[in-house]
Formats: C-alpha cells, sequence, structure tokens
C-alpha cells in the first residue's frame, strides 16, 4: 500500500523554493506535508499531495525535475515513545530506511510517518505479518488530513 | 631594468643574424627538415605524395605554403611514436602533454634536441637577466610536462645554479627562496601572484622580503594588467615566454629587455600567421594563427603545426640588436581550449564526460575564474529527470562519479554546480560553453 510522494531537485538560490509553491498554490494544489533534504549546492523538496499528479504537470510545465516516488504512510501513536516503537521494529527487521519524515494529525492520539524504502512492498509486508501498525492507503492519508483540517 | 637593457644580453650570435643570412639558413634547413620527413615519416610520405610533393619542390621559404597542415589530430592519429624521424633507440627523453582524449601526446628528444632545446631556453633566460653566479627557482611541474625539465636544462646551461622545486607547498617554496637569496622565479604567472599572496599571509611584504630580481612566466595566457600586478607585487622584472610541447616545450619565443613582443627563435623554427578561415597569410601587423615548421629537431619534425594559439608578428627590428621577429602575447585561440592551472582542457572533454556518465550530453556551461589567483572551474550542468533522485545518496554518488569522470578525462578537478532544466544559456549557432572571468576588467584587483 504505497503512495506517491513528489521529489522536486532545487536549485539552490534564492527563490526556487518560492517558486514551486507559487506554482502550486496557483494551481490549487494542497500539501498533505513536505520535507528538504538539502547541500550547499542543491536541495531534494519531496511533498505528499492528493493531486500529485495534477502538481507533477503544472511543476514540469514550470521547467522543474520532479519524480514519483513511492513511500509508505505508517500510523503511529502520537506520543512519547511512538515513533521509537516502529523505529525499534525496523531495527529488530534488519529494514533500513532511506528517510523519513512526520505529520501529526491535530486534536488525535495519531500521527503519520512518511518512510522511504528500497523495498517498499517487502516493508510493508514484514510490517503486516510482525505488528499491529497500520499502513495508510492514499484515502486514509487524505482522508486523514482532512478530517483533521475540519477538527481545527 | 635599465640596466639590462643597456647590458649585452644576446646568449647566441644566431639570434642576431643579417636577415638574409638568417633567411639563407631557414631555408637550408627547411629543405633538410622536409627531406628528413619525406624519408623517415610514412604520414609525411604520403601527405606530400598525395599533393604530388617531394622534397626536391622546397627550396625557398616560401615553398613552406605548399606544405600541407600539420594539426593536433594528427599527433594522436600516429599516436603513440609514428611520427618518429629518426630510429627508436636514438631518442634520449620522452615528455607528453596531455591529450584531447585521455591520451596524451608525446614530445620526444635525441640528444642533440636536447641540447637545442637548452640553449633556446637558454637564449631568453640570459636575456632576462640570469647569469651564472645567480640562483634560480623553478616551481613547473617535473614529470612528463615539458616546462620543468625544459627550463632547468636551460638554467644549467647558463651556468647558474637550478632549485627544481617542482609545484606545490608553497609555504616551504617561499622559505626556498629566501633562504637561498634566489635571483630568478620561474613558474606560471598566476603562481608567482599565488606566491605573493601567501607571503603576505604570513606577514611579509613580497615585494621586499622576496629576494627575486627576475620572473620568467610563461605555461598559460596572461595580461599586461597581470604583467603589472606581479611586477608590483613582488618587485621584480617579468619576463614572458612561449612554447609548446608538440614542436619543443618552452624556448620557441622570448621576450628580451625591451619587453615588445617575444623573439622568435627563426633558426630553429619556420613562424607563419595565417588567417584560420582562410589559411591564407595575414597583412604584417594584422592577428592570425601561429604556424610552426620544425626546422632542427630530429626526433619529430612537424611540417606547418597549427598551433590554433593567435597574436600578432612585430617585424620592425628592435632595440636590443636581436635580428629576430617579436611575437605578441597570446590573446586567444583559434579553437576552444582553454589553459586551466597549466593544463590544456578542450570543452569537449568535459561534454565526453558528461557522456560517458550519464548517456546523454546535458546542456552544461563552463565558468573559469581565477580567486586567490589559482585557477578554478565550475561546470554547471543542467539535471535531466533521469539524472534526478529522491535519495541523496544517488545524487550525491552521481556528482562524484560526473567529478571522477572529468578529472579523469582532463586531469584537474572541478566544481560541479547542478542546475534546474532551461536554466543555462541556449545557443542558435555554436555553442558558447566556456565563461572566462579570468582575464576580466577588475579580476586583478587586490
Amino acid at each position: 500500500m504505497k503512495i506517491q510522494q513528489l521529489s522536486v531537485f532545487l536549485e539552490n538560490k534564492p527563490g526556487q523554493m518560492a517558486a514551486v509553491f507559487d506554482i502550486l498554490g496557483k494551481s490549487s494544489v494542497n500539501i498533505i506535508t513536505m520535507s528538504t533534504a538539502d547541500t550547499e549546492q542543491f536541495g531534494i523538496l519531496r511533498i505528499i499531495t492528493p493531486e500529485w499528479e495534477k502538481a507533477k504537470t503544472v511543476l514540469e510545465k514550470g521547467q522543474f525535475v520532479v519524480n514519483l516516488t513511492p513511500v509508505i504512510a505508517i500510523q503511529v501513536p502520537h506520543k512519547p515513545g511512538g515513533l521509537s516503537s516502529i523505529l525499534a521494529l525496523f531495527q529488530n527487521q534488519g529494514i533500513n530506511i532511506e528517510y523519513m519524515y512526520a505529520f501529526p494529525c491535530a486534536h488525535t492520539t495519531e500521527a503519520v510517518l512518511i518512510a522511504r524504502f528500497e523495498d517498499p512492498c517487502n516493508v510493508a509486508d514484514v510490517i503486516n505479518a510482525t505488528s499491529d501498525f497500520k499502513i495508510l492507503s492514499e484515502a486514509d492519508v487524505f482522508k486523514e488530513k482532512k478530517s483533521c483540517e475540519i477538527q481545527s | 631594468m635599465t640596466q639590462l637593457a643597456t647590458e649585452q644580453t644576446i646568449w647566441d650570435k644566431n639570434e642576431s643574424l643579417p636577415r638574409e643570412e638568417l633567411q639563407a639558413l631557414q631555408a637550408k634547413r627547411l629543405k633538410q627538415a622536409v627531406a628528413r620527413v619525406y624519408q623517415n615519416v610514412p604520414f609525411y610520405t604520403a601527405n606530400l605524395n598525395a599533393l604530388g610533393l617531394t622534397a626536391d619542390d622546397i627550396n625557398a621559404i616560401d615553398d613552406v605554403r605548399k606544405l600541407p597542415f600539420t594539426v593536433k589530430t594528427d599527433l594522436r592519429d600516429n599516436y603513440p611514436l609514428d611520427l618518429l624521424a629518426v630510429p627508436r633507440d636514438q631518442l634520449a627523453r620522452l615528455h607528453a602533454s596531455s591529450g584531447t582524449t585521455g591520451k596524451p601526446t608525446f614530445a620526444v628528444f635525441t640528444q642533440e634536441d636536447l641540447d637545442t632545446w637548452s640553449d633556446l631556453c637558454a637564449r631568453f633566460l640570459y636575456a632576462g637577466g640570469l647569469r651564472k653566479n645567480q640562483f634560480a627557482h623553478v616551481a613547473f611541474g617535473y614529470g612528463l610536462f615539458t616546462g620543468g625539465f625544459g627550463l632547468h636544462y636551460g638554467i644549467e646551461r647558463v651556468g647558474a645554479g637550478v632549485i627544481p622545486a617542482a609545484s606545490g607547498n608553497t609555504r616551504r617554496q617561499i622559505a626556498l627562496l629566501r633562504d637561498l637569496n634566489t635571483e630568478t622565479l620561474i613558474c606560471t604567472p598566476s603562481y608567482a601572484l599565488n606566491i605573493a599572496e601567501v607571503a603576505r599571509e604570513e606577514g611579509l611584504d613580497p615585494a621586499t622580503d622576496l629576494p627575486i630580481k627576475f620572473g620568467h612566466f610563461g605555461g598559460e595566457p596572461w595580461t599586461e594588467d597581470m604583467r603589472v600586478a606581479i611586477e608590483a607585487e613582488l618587485g621584480i622584472t617579468a619576463f614572458n615566454n612561449y612554447g609548446l610541447s608538440e614542436v619543443l616545450g618552452p624556448g620557441v619565443a622570448g621576450e628580451c629587455p625591451c619587453r615588445n613582443g617575444m623573439h622568435l627563435q627563426e633558426d630553429h623554427f619556420l613562424f607563419e600567421l595565417v588567417d584560420p578561415q582562410t589559411d591564407e597569410p595575414v597583412k604584417p601587423g594584422e592577428i592570425g594563427e601561429l604556424i610552426i615548421t620544425n626546422l632542427t629537431k630530429q626526433a619529430t619534425t612537424l611540417l606547418r603545426y597549427r598551433t590554433r594559439d593567435l597574436c600578432v608578428i612585430h617585424e620592425e627590428p628592435c632595440d636590443c640588436g636581436r635580428t629576430t621577429r617579436r611575437m605578441g602575447r597570446v590573446i586567444g585561440r583559434s579553437d576552444d581550449m582553454m589553459i586551466i592551472r597549466g593544463v590544456n582542457v578542450f570543452p569537449s572533454q568535459i561534454e565526453e564526460a558528461l557522456l560517458s556518465v550519464e548517456g546523454t550530453t546535458p546542456h552544461y556551461m563552463i565558468e573559469l575564474d581565477r580567486p586567490g589567483n589559482l585557477d578554478q572551474v565550475t561546470v554547471s550542468v543542467e539535471i535531466q529527470p533521469h539524472m534526478f533522485s529522491d535519495k541523496m545518496t544517488e545524487m550525491n554518488m552521481l556528482k562524484r562519479a560526473i567529478d571522477k569522470e572529468i578529472r579523469t578525462i582532463t586531469g584537474i578537478g572541478v566544481t560541479l554546480n547542478l542546475v534546474q532544466p532551461q536554466t543555462l544559456a541556449r545557443f542558435e549557432g555554436k555553442a558558447k560553453r566556456v565563461i572566462d572571468n579570468r582575464f576580466a576588467p577588475g579580476s586583478m584587483e587586490k
């Protein structure tokens, strides 16, 4: 149960990040969550949005290099130790995380961990077979977020 | 300087032969050179035969224009030693320059060639103040590169003491110069400025705390502004010299105390200046591509070698008493070769590196700067979807792979700058992929 992440190449110069979100804003694309990775010379912007197809199209039209990356969204308890419990599982199973980021749902006791693995299908199988953690579908993630927004 | 200008500075009587005698000598040597290669070098035998020429058709200097040009790719095609004009066992030394495809071009010498080379370097060193009771410090690379050894033996020929410091470790070089009270410094012009800068960092005033009086600089293009800066910084008189390994190495031309152009060593080379588009001789005083024919070099004798260097030739007599014509500074190239830290690099080599890593050639741009007087190369590459990964590790691997390939092919390290698509300039005609900021106005300011 993978979800699509948009990965965007960012040249390290002022205004690049603003340009991305300007394009997305003007196209009425709503962002669920995002993260950046950067070096001195360039950055990688990672975005989760329900409208990833539209977002990809408009960004490419704006001369950005955009890749689609399958990632896994895992529901974790939003409380002390919530993240460490899933990381302990990865450690025990010898699963290597490429990178991850997370967002909480306000007014709930859950948070969502977005994680990138070399072999996401295998990781999903391992999680399902060895734990009670819930792997979220696109519908779950986007609905989850929506309900958060309504509550807030 | 004034003292030098009035002093006798001519090393060899051939430097001041009456023009008619010089031209008679050139004609005789040209005929011998053509006969030698026609007989011994299959490449030239075939090329002359194809034009219906034999050595007998070459009797006067102007007959050189009947001969075909030799170009860099001819040297590559005859790699490694197919252009030898002597048996292999006659070779006394083999140098090489960086090639355009990773393959070097050999510069080879018989013992007689080495003697000539030493003499030709001695000519400009002596003209530029070196005397046998002095020391000269060579901060050129010593390996396959012709610069270090050429100057080294030139200094020995003058009879001065040579310090073969080679390149690198500038602080140690400064200590050596000071401790030995060395009069002459030999290196690239940019390294001379680097020495001055490092000396300042050490709390020294390079103009007064370094003992050097004379500098002989070459191996890369430089400007009169740079000469003014070097002379002021180091408190020396700076001389320009010119050479290329294909026909010899350093010693092809060098300045006299008048410093109004580099005296061409016309007794050992025949020089022409042609329009690179039409291949016709340019009018006196006009810029053209320098074409060099080896008259005396035994190991390899190149006919009408296209240097791709653009310059003017001054014909009016020089006050120093030499009768040879003088070439002005190299002001450009008729191809797109760059000289980076003394290494010859073509944009096509960068392209080749990108192609071999990426499978396609992305849009790219090369920018040359000289911060701290050392050449720095930035290669900007437009990223394409197939090159991009969401993983930083893969992006870093891509950068390292391109870096490594460029270093392997060109021998130089670059700063790689990945940029977004459509951000680099596009060209309708011939692409201008090099931005050289090294000689821009203001680039010499401290």
